[in-house]
């Protein structure tokens, strides 16, 4: 796939709570580009005076009828907390699509979308283009607390919605991994999230046997393949997340080892 | 439009613009980007003879206007690259250069021998000063018999340019310039990254798997500004300079302290373009100053 360095401007700017932000961006030139479910973009950070590379954020949503990419941003340092500080009319410099995607499940139609605090935001484009390919996709969505679910009702409008909360605040106490919608049969699971908790879910899946794909976040310089920086060990050594991935079959990784 | 043709040694480059190895992967990744025939050349990143894994994440982080960096030299080896890399990339209209790495000086032979007989290929870059692994590398880099010793081995097993990558990390970098000049190297290239050490407090653990890795951004220009000015001053060869550049006013900034071609690094994970922003700043500067030929500049302080 072609990758562009854009700029868009910001359509809007959600603060749905302290740490997170909801961006809503559209190409200033030109249309959008073709965006796989799982695919992120590097944002260009410059009104930060502590950080100077990209940061490589996930692609939360596709908005084909207003020409419009989602971004959902957690203020995670100086640099991501400079991203969520533009505002209506500002300018963002983005190189995208980026990565691999996630695949689809081969002949499933049981496709359960694991995610966690702000690992949620690809599952969000990655549930709607399921749906729209004919499978049903369910959500299950893990949280600190009931106000760290994000985007509630875009999940809703497009799949069930699961929820577990650390403090039972919301949908069933606990990790994602002890919900029980996880004792129905699933033929395909994604997950993104902290590493921990994409770690329990891959070994949950394998216990059950099902197929399951996960998103990495590994720190990355270029995003493009060049540096090396991002590698994470697989069963074919080590390689690049942001080209071989973000996206790996839980089977490729050494995790389970 | 001025003229930006430089030589290095006997390879001819149609601008000074080269991008650093380790930053530019091997061309494919930017051509979406850039039209790669606009470079003066681009340098293929450390090519050792056998295939290596690379140090273990986490391998960057990120420092105030730079980031240190231990990959570790992963790369498939030579032969891999020869049979599966340069097709892909030979008939890029540009000086294709590949930078050479090894533990021992017999590995460094080895590579260069497969290297030479590639048409494509006139140049390499030969690495005495990586950082990141534990043998050979900067080992080689960091006293003047052992860069000596690296040149005479690989200037005997290499026909066409030998360029030799400095490290910074030395007490005086024009002595050792001196020495592989002496034993035959076309130019000497620098800096390469400079040693450096980020602790997350949080953690009170290391950034980087490593503890130690390799500086590179804008923070380290000033030094790398420094070191070129020094060696081009105490070596007849040409001198290509690199570290932190991230536009057209910091390449000229090279050129002027004595470069003849610079390297462009870091910036381009920053923008993937950047190399033909510089290019086209170059013939700016030239237009506004009144320079017909970019060599007229080369180390004019």
């Amino acid at each position: 796939m072609k990758k562009y360095i854009l700029n868009f401007k910001v359509v809007e700017n959600r603060h749905l709570h302290e740490l997170y932000s909801l961006l809503i961006l559209s190409p200033i030139d030109g249309m959008l580009p073709e965006v796989l479910p799982g695919q992120f973009v590097q944002i260009a950070v410059d009104n930060s005076k502590t950080t100077f590379l990209r940061r490589p954020i996930s692609i939360n949503y596709i908005d084909r009828k207003n020409g419009t990419l989602w971004l959902l941003i957690r203020k995670a340092g100086d640099g991501t907390k400079a991203i969520t500080e533009k505002k209506a009319g500002d300018t963002i410099n983005m190189v995208l699509p980026l990565g691999n995607s996630f695949n689809a499940p081969e002949e499933a139609t049981q496709a359960l979308l694991i995610g966690g605090g702000v690992g949620v935001a690809p599952l969000l484009y990655l549930g709607e283009v399921l749906k729209k390919d004919g499978y049903v996709p369910h959500f299950l969505i893990g949280a600190r607390s009931y106000k760290d679910v994000l985007e509630l009702d875009e999940f809703n409008n497009i799949g069930q919605v699961h929820v577990s909360t650390e403090d039972g605040s919301y949908g069933e106490k606990g990790l994602v991994t002890a919900h029980s919608i996880l004792n129905q049969k699933w033929d395909k699971i994604y997950c993104c999230g902290p590493a921990p908790m994409m770690k329990a879910v891959a070994r949950k899946a394998s216990e059950m046997g099902t197929d399951c794909e996960v998103s990495l976040e590994n720190m990355m310089a270029c995003g493009l393949g060049a540096c090396l920086c991002c590698v994470e060990k697989t069963v074919r050594g080590n390689v690049c997340v942001c080209t071989e991935g973000p996206v790996f079959n839980i089977k490729e990784l050494t995790w389970l080892d | 439009m001025a003229r930006l043709e430089v030589k290095i040694g006997a390879l001819e480059l149609k601008n000074p613009v080269l991008t650093a190895s380790g930053t530019f992967g091997y061309g494919e990744e930017f051509s979406d980007f850039i039209d790669l025939n606009r470079l003066g050349g681009f340098i293929i990143k450390g090519t050792t003879l056998n295939h290596r894994e690379g140090n273990p994440y986490p391998r960057m982080a990120e420092t105030p206007s730079g980031m240190l960096n231990a990959v570790g030299l992963q790369n498939k080896g030579v032969d891999y690259f020869i049979q599966n890399i340069y097709p892909r990339i030979k008939d890029v209209d540009s000086q294709l250069i590949v930078n050479v790495s090894g533990a021992t000086i017999d590995d460094y032979v080895a590579v260069c021998e497969k290297l030479a007989p590639l048409d494509r290929i006139n140049a390499i870059e030969v690495n005495i000063s990586c950082p990141n692994v534990k043998q050979g590398g900067m080992a080689f880099g960091t006293t003047c018999s052992g860069a000596a010793e690296v040149t005479k081995a690989v200037r005997n097993a290499y026909p066409k340019t030998v360029i030799v990558k400095l490290s910074p990390n030395v007490t005086s970098i024009a002595d050792i310039a001196k020495a592989v000049e002496a034993e035959g190297a076309d130019a000497v290239s620098l800096i390469n990254t400079l040693l450096g050490m980020a602790i997350d407090v949080e953690r009170q653990r290391p950034c980087l798997s490593t503890i130690t890795g390799g500086l590179s951004g804008p923070a380290v220009r000033p030094v790398a500004v420094r070191m070129v000015w020094q060696v081009a001053h105490a070596v007849n060869i040409p001198v290509i300079g690199l570290g932190g550049i991230m536009d057209g006013r910091d390449a000229i900034e090279f050129i002027l302290a004595g470069a003849r071609a610079v390297e462009v690094g870091t910036a381009n994970f920053i923008d993937p373009a950047v190399t033909m922003k510089i290019i086209d700043y170059m013939n700016d500067y030239c237009s506004r100053h009144g320079i017909s030929d970019i060599n007229d500049i080369v180390g004019l302080i």
